[in-house]
């Protein structure tokens, strides 16, 4: 179901999930959000719910929940860790998902338990493929 | 990807090739947005929008007896239409008050013309087909295949339509119809629509659909126009207060129970469905569509249970963001008892209980 008309893009220098969140790891700390993919079938984004800084959770555990007009989808975690900042530009320009997933639109920065579980993440490459198929 | 054929209107390739994502609607393959449903939102609001509803359903009624027929099938009085050239807003219903289905009849020279949901054109033909033996002088027939159906929507559709007809739309009122010549097509077109704007539904022949819409699209170029989507057209109908069958109008709820009292006319002569409704109108009905106006950013959407206090009472029927009033909006479900402009209810959210306020209809009107 990939968009034939947009080109969307995937950063080689991140790693992806199959419930379409990205992992932006610098050393110890990862950033994440939701990717192109993501953010293309949800269209206009209206609200993200976030969790609160400190909270941790294990790898695959529900952290938030994204919405648009048109659903509503839950967020996953692809890595286990402690939430040590949420991006509360969000609460008052969700919008920000749609034009810039990979930048402003960020959504949590995680400590990590544990950086090998990323170990199996996909690739820029392997998720361009997941989601084209 | 589903197996079923769906059917497809004379602009699918249009849409396909110009960035429309396509949808199983009604067994239609449909645009449910272009660039995004907020921007085509905006644009029918603040501009103009046109959309593919070329799967919308057109029986034409002829006949010595057509009046009396169409009259006993609607709730309306189709006396109202006192000429040739108007148009009405009303529903089929059955004995028991449930809905067959909405739709707009329109009295032409020589014809009536309904045209009926998408979803219901093989029921509601049925429905007429069951009743029409009953009246002399009577024939009707299905050109929803031959006919395609644009809606030009927003605050210069009249600008663009009248450019491209070569005449002033200035004294054309709401609910009539007229017909015209754009670059040599023929066409018929109501200023109608399903937006909460002005606008106009146009009808032109299904081999010159593609056509028109490009005709129209170059048109209102310099409106900025935008081709729009099914997405659009429900936040826009939500906003405007106007029920979508099978959501807020189905075989369980009346007109009355809609909301939509206003096009039912208990006064006028038999019609199918009318003790029903006298009952129901006489000793009040139980259940009730109302309009609910959300507190925080959390969308209450179709099928969340609505409470009052403790108590489950209800059920949202079709919900969204408000994207031109700014706040979240719901048609819900409720005993008549919490009906009340300024009665205070909440939604069920992902578990939480958001609090939500009764409003007036609609939650959008235009200056």
């Amino acid at each position: 179901m990939g968009s034939s008309d947009k080109v969307l893009s995937y950063p080689a220098e991140l790693k992806y999930v199959k419930t379409h969140e990205y992992v932006r790891v610098e050393g110890n700390d990862a950033t994440i959000g939701v990717t192109a993919f993501a953010a293309d079938q949800l269209g206009d984004v209206t609200y993200v719910e976030l969790p609160k800084v400190g909270q941790t959770f294990k790898r695959d555990e529900k952290f938030g929940v994204i919405e648009s007009v048109k659903s509503v989808s839950d967020l996953y975690m692809p890595c286990s860790g402690k939430i040590t900042a949420i991006n509360e530009k969000l609460a008052s320009e969700p919008e920000i998902v749609n034009s810039d997933c990979y930048g402003e639109g960020w959504m949590i920065k995680v400590a990590l338990d544990n950086p090998s579980e990323l170990s199996d993440a996909l690739t820029a490459d392997g998720y361009k493929d997941f989601v084209v198929d | 990807m589903t197996t079923m054929q769906l059917k497809e209107t004379p602009l699918a390739s249009w849409h396909r090739e110009n960035g429309g994502r396509m949808v199983d609607f009604a067994g239609w393959n449909m645009p449910v947005q272009y660039k995004s449903i907020v921007a085509e939102h905006m644009a029918v609001r603040t501009k103009v929008g046109l959309f593919d509803v070329s799967h919308m359903g057109e029986f034409i009624v002829t006949g010595a007896g057509a009046h009396q027929f169409v009259q006993f099938m609607i709730a309306n009085d189709l006396d109202k239409l006192t000429g040739p050239n108007m148009a009405l807003y009303t529903q089929f219903v059955m004995p028991d008050g449930g809905t067959v289905d909405d739709l707009i009849v329109y009295r032409r020279q020589e014809d009536y013309l309904l045209v009926v949901n998408a979803s219901n054109i093989d029921k509601d033909w049925a429905w007429l087909k069951k009743h029409i033996d009953s009246f002399q002088d009577v024939d009707m027939i299905n050109v929803s295949d031959e006919v395609g159906l644009l809606a030009l929507q927003g605050p210069h559709a009249k600008d663009v339509l009248s450019a491209l007809i070569g005449r002033s739309l200035d004294d054309m009122k709401a609910f009539t119809y007229g017909s015209g010549t754009a670059s040599g097509i023929e066409i018929g077109f109501g200023r109608t629509g399903y937006t909460g704007e002005d606008g106009f539904e146009i009808f032109v022949k299904t081999a010159e659909t593609e056509k028109l819409w490009k005709l129209l699209l170059q048109a209102g170029a310099q409106y900025d126009i935008e081709p729009c989507g099914l997405g659009a057209r429900d936040t826009l109908r939500l906003e405007a207060g106007l029920p979508l069958y099978g959501h807020e109008l189905s075989e369980e709820i009346s007109p009355l129970e809609a909301g939509i009292g206003w096009s039912v006319k208990l006064g006028k002569s038999d019609f199918s469905g009318k003790e029903a409704l006298m009952r129901q109108k006489e000793n009040g009905f139980k259940k009730q569509i109302i309009c609910i106006k959300a507190e925080g950013k959390a969308l209450p959407r179709q099928d969340y249970a609505v409470y009052a206090g403790q108590e489950k009472i209800g059920i949202v029927t079709s919900g969204s963001q408000g994207i031109f009033v700014g706040y979240p909006i719901a048609f819900a479900m409720v005993p008549a008892a919490y009906a009340k402009v300024g009665q205070a209810l909440s939604i069920e959210i992902r578990g939480s209980q958001v609090p939500v306020t009764v409003v007036k209809r609609p939650f959008y009107q235009r200056p």
